[in-house]
């Protein structure tokens, strides 16, 4: 399969903080990638850095064969890097539509009533089709970050981000987003997603990767590291959490 | 007599708040600019809160004109002055509507692949705008009472349209009553419209 990301070398630190210590690491088309590991070791960071959400202060990104440069073509690649966040960050002064048609409409200059059925059809797609007109406030966390799915979606990304996308739902609501991620996971998206359900990870993932203290410390097929973990970290954190 | 002074206040007063809120957009999102343009925008919000309005006036009806080798009508300085005082105000609002809003709306509309420009008109000034409608009302009302202070320059707004009167008549009691009245007429309706175009706007921001 073609390669669609290639990390080299990785380093971000915050002040005297040092957050990734020279992570690479390569995602081909189609793949689904979770990302686990304890609090603080870095894979949010990671994603983040992607789309440069945070500038790495050292290494590169090569998005399908190109190297990622916020001088030049940051803007293009973060269209096709689609991105869904822990806290939804829906457009609360906008309805659910709007929220979705936004981006489309500003980017690609959609012509609206083409980007509303388009649109409409993503809602349908995780279901909430009837909350179109509605807006953020209106809707319960689940509801709401499978719009945040939707919007990002709307872009037609390459590539999908999950930066913790069920840590802040109530339990009830986890199950819903999951499911969306999975039909996502099985249309053949690509997919790189930071999260501690292990679950997720185990049904719907290609390849899991074991972050600790900055650094890549394991990945395997989630079969293989989640049955069979080598190295002692990785151990140490799959028996704390299984 | 005096309507006729306060009308030309209340024209005052909206022309100055119309450009007072492009002026402080400009500036608000100038002091959040890397570069000069938020030296810029520093200097000139110190200088004009540091200084007294009354002075700013007289600073552009007689000092510009001399600089300028051009006489100012009254009524343009009135506006400029008034104008170029409430820009300053305003600049300091609308940058700390601009900073209360979540990193996250940044990060979602950056995510998306919006520039700069896109986010700050479509994301982040919309819901900026609804959170400072309170204190953008409090600047318009201290503006509108402040605008007496261009009487003088000659300008005949309802101050001096009931110094007039006074001389004419040489009832200042009635008289000064009458304008106060007239302000408090005008500046509970501005503050009433606030309060319902707040009430309008809140549910979803």
């Amino acid at each position: 399969m073609p390669k669609i990301l290639e990390v080299r070398e990785l380093y971000k630190s915050f002040d005297k903080l040092q957050v990734l210590q020279g992570v690479s690491v390569q995602i081909d088309a189609g793949e689904v990638v979770v990302i686990i590991g304890p609090s603080g070791s870095g894979k949010s960071t990671l994603l983040r850095c992607l789309n440069y959400l945070e500038q790495p202060t050292n290494g590169s990104i090569y998005f399908k064969g190109e190297l990622v440069d916020p001088k030049s073509n940051l803007l293009k690649i973060r269209q096709e890097m689609g991105m869904v966040f822990q806290n939804f960050n829906l457009f609360p002064h906008l309805k659910v539509i709007d929220n979705i048609t936004l981006a489309p409409r500003l980017v690609h200059s959609t012509a609206k009533p083409l980007a509303e059925k388009r649109g409409l059809e993503l809602l349908g797609q995780v279901g909430l089709q009837e909350k179109a007109r509605s807006f953020p406030d209106e809707l319960s966390g689940g509801q709401r970050q499978r719009v945040a799915i939707a919007r990002a979606l709307a872009m037609d990304p390459e590539v999908l981000l999950f930066d913790e996308p069920t840590s802040a739902l109530d339990p009830e609501m986890i199950g819903e987003v999951l499911e969306v991620m999975k039909q996502l996971a099985l249309e053949g998206r690509t997919m790189i997603v930071v999260t501690h359900e292990m679950g997720f990870a185990k049904e719907v993932g290609d390849r899991v990767i074991f972050m600790d203290e900055g650094v890549i410390v394991e990945e395997g097929h989630p079969n293989e590291l989640f049955a069979n973990p080598k190295q002692k970290r990785t151990q140490a954190f799959l028996s704390k959490i299984l | 007599m005096l309507l006729t002074g306060a009308k030309l206040t209340v024209q005052l007063t909206s022309i100055a708040v119309f450009f007072g809120i492009i002026l402080g957009t400009l500036t608000g999102i100038a002091r959040l600019s890397k570069g000069p343009l938020r030296m810029l925008a520093a200097i000139y919000i110190d200088v004009i809160r540091g200084t007294p309005l009354l002075v700013q006036t007289f600073i552009v009806f007689y000092g510009l004109p001399s600089l300028i080798q051009r006489p100012i009508p009254a009524y343009v300085a009135a506006v400029l002055a008034l104008s170029i005082n409430s820009g300053a105000y305003v600049g300091e609002i609308v940058r700390s509507g601009i900073q209360s809003i979540d990193k996250g709306q940044w990060e979602a509309a950056s995510s998306l692949g919006l520039s700069n420009y896109q986010t700050m008109r479509h994301i982040i000034l919309p819901q900026a705008f609804r959170r400072i409608i309170p204190p953008l009302g409090n600047e318009f009302i201290a503006l509108l009472k402040d605008s007496s202070l261009v009487s003088v320059i000659a300008l005949e707004e309802l101050v001096r349209k009931g110094q007039i009167i006074i001389g004419r008549t040489f009832r200042p009691f009635e008289i000064w009553t009458a304008v106060a009245l007239i302000f408090f007429v005008m500046t509970f309706t501005v503050s009433r419209l606030v309060d319902y175009l707040e009430r309008r706007m809140t549910p979803h921001a």
